[in-house]
């Protein structure tokens, strides 16, 4: 909406962004750091949205816990902001029970990696119908820059004080290992290949992930002396590099190494058939096997698993 | 019909003991669906779960009465079948004082002093039919013709709704020869 | 658009009479309610459901999901439930412990869903082919912080069939979460099972939004004088926000000392405010009893069969069964325990002494426990004994 133009002055003032209707804007202020990369995210979401030509009661945005978590929240959609871990099962059973909804993740790397790792792979492998955008800080950035399974190696934080050493995974690698059928990795300053992406991966049949570096500079980035988020993302500019074809076993990130490149692109996007529990055929056409019928499944068992 | 049906204040309780792959499974789901649907009968079948069922063996519990069945499982058989020497051996002590003991007798060799014992070479007779994996059945018709704990008619609707129908007419042809012997033959 | 658009009513009830596994009939009584969509994770002595509804759900049109975990199972389920979906899972004690956690997200997005627990020996592992009764105050107390839930206990297959249906219908009416605690002895029984028709199923449908979306602001945590609020399911156009954070009626974040008490306590109070609507209970020689058994699940038919015994001694002895774990009959109790006829209360259940520790709160009359770990039933004769004692 936009007021009336006075007549002494032709100037249209404009009061609404084209975005807003796509944003739950009572919910301004948001509650993200200052230099922080999830708006940009959202932004990148939102607008893909926008593009993707489907109603907006079509899509659905579910998150789970941590500053991406709260992504959800912002967005006028349908939005579920969930446990923590557990976004992807539950966009699992919306999309399964309502295959013509198009769902999308939003949560951290700590969120879906480590405590929903399990669920990340799973959910990839069977290929669900899902966009998971991976909004990798480096860190549990709510809690106070914890690390997390994507910190870098020999990287600070609360919980690594002489510096983390465990090798951190490479997402896009994993992503890839366990049957996504998109995967991306860019940064909040590649805002329009990011947006792109997920414009991909809504419109991808099939389970697409997004790893989008992003910075924190509360949590991450003051203790590993980057400055603040626009060094940070000066950062990205020097050292990214685009390489759809890249090798994926290495392009692991190492963020304190200056010389080491940040390999970003849309790496996979292959077709595979997305998850569709079988429907039993109807029952006119097809003789099912009864269930009550004797068979080795159902009565004949002789010994059953001593169970776990 | 048998001389009395096995039974304790009212309650007949049947285990059916044997080693996986002879079937006593199903045996005890006909024995227990025909009582309860086709015979006006009450009654609950449980299998052992147990880390008794490692190893092999494998039992069918089945309580019968005219009565609402409360408690469900099997404490003293009136009516115990012995399929394998372990089973026999395990569970002879349990049968009550009285109660009817089946045996496949080329399979269980009973102690010396048992007497009042029922065999039945249930497997040879299966063979004898073609199929050794009948011989559950051939051990149904024959308690059922021993025992009159359930009629004949619930048993064959049992195994006429229970079997897949390819292989109804082996399995009522398996009951009948069981059944038919029990009734020739009164005592072993 | 949902998953039971093609379903065909005649292959989804099978109408008659069946000798049935119990956990056969608890997924036929799933089934008979409606179910959409089941993810569960295999686990003895609940397998047989999940295995069941592997083969049947999918012939009639719903979504059959076996997940990677318990944890991923319950999330999946809710996620279904968001959509519209009748939504189910079942597993025992190591996979309902796992649950906890999204049990209490159910509980504070109040989004339907029914959760089986067939209960076994536990702790831990514990013994996963026999039966136990210790999961009582788990279904109760589980998840962290103060709620509400409603859980009923079966003692027979055919009550397997007739609570899953019921189940599902206090968890649309309430918007819970509803447990059904099976124990592994009624999940592994096979008995007779009376399937009825379409018509003598009851459904009790969710209360729905009353005005079209966009139509005005749709408020999805704004409750009626019920205390529950109308649900709006995901694609539908309202633009919901359910999070786990405590929230105002909009469904946004209040993190606030005064929002957390209307919230926790609109939860709470939803459930006791309709606890008489879902209380049950059978009794059993209870007009003259003076000494009354109370007992559940499989235990209950030891006690049965105890009561009538001790009947046949001329004692004066009746059953409590309790249908309704939670809430817990307190006024069955305590009509019972103030009725001046009665003398005393005895506990028999296979665990420790849960629904014990409710008797006892209910009442000053003395309360008898007889205790088992788990493993076995617990016989009618050391239920008598105790009677007589």
């Amino acid at each position: 909406m936009t007021t009336a133009a006075s007549a002494s002055n032709p100037t249209r003032i404009v009061e609404t962004h084209p975005i807003d209707k796509v944003l739950r804007a009572d919910r301004f202020p948001h509650i993200l750091c200052p230099a922080c990369g999830i708006g940009s995210i959202i932004h990148c979401y939102v607008q893909a949205i926008i593009e993707s030509g489907i109603p907006l009661n079509q899509h659905v945005c579910v998150s789970g816990i941590g500053c991406s978590g709260r992504a959800a929240g912002y967005i006028n959609v349908d939005s579920y902001h969930t446990t923590h871990g557990r976004a992807v099962p539950f966009a699992l059973g919306i999309a399964v029970y309502r295959p013509d909804l198009h769902v999308t993740v939003i949560s951290g790397d700590g969120d879906l990696t480590s405590i929903g790792g399990n669920h990340l792979i799973h959910a990839a492998r069977r290929n669900v119908n899902l966009t998971v955008i991976c909004i990798n800080n480096f860190n549990y950035g709510m809690t106070g820059g914890q690390a997390g399974p994507t910190t870098p190696l020999s990287a600070k934080s609360s919980t690594t004080p002489f510096g983390s050493w465990e090798r951190p995974f490479n997402l896009p690698h994993l992503a890839h290992a366990v049957g996504a059928s998109f995967v991306a990795r860019w940064t909040v300053l590649h805002i329009r290949q990011l947006k792109e992406a997920v414009l991909r991966g809504i419109h991808k049949e099939g389970f697409a992930f997004i790893e989008v570096l992003s910075p924190c500079p509360t949590g991450f980035g003051r203790p590993n002396d980057i400055g603040d988020g626009l060094e940070e993302m000066r950062r990205y500019r020097r050292r990214c590099h685009v390489d759809d074809n890249a090798y994926l076993p290495e392009i692991d990130i190492d963020l304190t190494n200056d010389e080491s490149p940040i390999v970003v692109g849309n790496f996979v996007d292959v077709d595979r058939p997305p998850f569709h529990p079988a429907l039993g055929e109807p029952a006119s056409t097809t003789a099912k096997p009864d269930p009550d019928r004797a068979d080795a499944r159902t009565q004949s068992r002789e010994s059953i698993s001593n169970g776990r | 019909m048998a001389a009395s049906v096995p039974m304790t204040n009212g309650v007949t309780q049947v285990r059916i003991a044997g080693f996986g792959g002879q079937g006593v499974i199903l045996t005890g789901m006909l024995l227990g669906k025909a009582a309860s649907l086709y015979d006006g009968k009450e009654a609950v079948f449980t299998q052992s779960y147990g880390p008794e069922a490692r190893g092999g063996a494998s039992s069918a519990d089945v309580v019968i009465s005219s009565d609402p069945v409360d408690y469900p499982l099997v404490t003293n058989p009136d009516i115990l079948v012995a399929l394998f020497q372990e089973a026999y051996v395990r569970f002879r002590p349990l049968l009550r004082e009285g109660g009817m003991l089946i045996v496949d007798d080329e399979l269980v060799h009973p102690d010396a002093g048992e007497t009042g014992m029922h065999a039945i070479p249930a497997t040879r007779m299966a063979e004898a039919l073609g199929r050794r994996i009948v011989a559950n059945v051939v051990v149904f018709g024959y308690l059922v013709g021993k025992t009159g704990v359930i009629s004949r008619d619930a048993a064959i609707k049992a195994i006429e709704s229970t079997v897949k129908p390819k292989t109804y007419q082996l399995n009522l042809d398996a009951f009948s020869a069981g059944y038919e012997r029990a009734r020739g033959d009164r005592v072993s | 658009m949902g998953a039971d658009a093609k379903v065909a009513g005649s292959t989804r009830l099978m109408v008659g009479e069946h000798f049935m596994l119990g956990d056969h009939a608890c997924a036929e009584g799933a089934l008979a309610a409606g179910l959409d969509f089941f993810a569960g994770y295999p686990i003895t002595p609940s397998t047989e459901i999940c295995e069941r509804l592997a083969h049947r759900l999918p012939q009639v049109g719903g979504r059959f999901v076996q997940m990677e975990d318990e944890l991923g199972s319950i999330a999946a389920i809710l996620g279904a439930s968001a959509a519209g979906a009748r939504s189910l899972t079942a597993t025992s004690g190591p996979g309902f412990s796992l649950m906890m956690e999204n049990i209490g997200l159910a509980v504070m997005m109040e989004i339907p869903c029914v959760i089986v627990d067939v209960m076994r020996g536990s702790p831990s592992t514990g013994l996963p082919t026999l039966v136990g009764q210790g999961d009582v105050f788990q279904a109760r107390w589980g998840s962290h912080g103060d709620y509400s839930i409603v859980a009923f206990s079966p003692s027979s297959p055919q009550e397997c069939f007739d609570l899953t249906i019921r189940a599902f219908n206090v968890a649309d009416q309430l918007r819970i979460p509803v447990f059904l605690l099976m124990d592994e002895t009624i999940g592994h029984m096979t008995e007779r099972v009376v399937i009825p028709p379409a018509a003598q199923i009851p459904r009790t449908p969710r209360k729905r939004p009353t005005h079209a979306p966009g139509e005005k602001l749709f408020l999805p945590f704004k409750a009626d004088s019920d205390l529950i609020p109308p649900m709006a399911h995901a694609g539908e156009g309202y633009n919901v926000h359910f999070t786990g954070l405590t929230h105002d009626e909009r469904g946004y974040p209040a993190l606030n000392a005064q929002a957390h008490e209307e919230l926790v306590m609109r939860l709470s109070q939803k459930v006791s405010a309709h606890a008489s609507e879902v209380t049950l209970v059978e009794e059993v020689n209870l007009e003259d009893a003076e000494v009354v058994v109370v007992a559940f699940g499989c235990t209950a038919r030891s006690a049965r069969r105890a009561v009538n015994l001790a009947r046949q001694r001329g004692i004066k002895a009746g059953l409590l069964r309790v249908i309704t774990l939670w809430p817990f009959p307190e006024e069955q109790v305590r009509r019972l325990a103030g009725s001046g006829r009665v003398k005393r209360f005895i506990v028999p259940e296979i665990n420790l002494g849960q629904v014990c520790r409710e008797v006892e709160r209910l009442t000053s009359l003395p309360v008898d426990r007889i205790n088992r770990a788990g493993g076995a039933m617990i016989s009618p004769q050391s239920i008598v004994e105790v009677i007589a004692a």
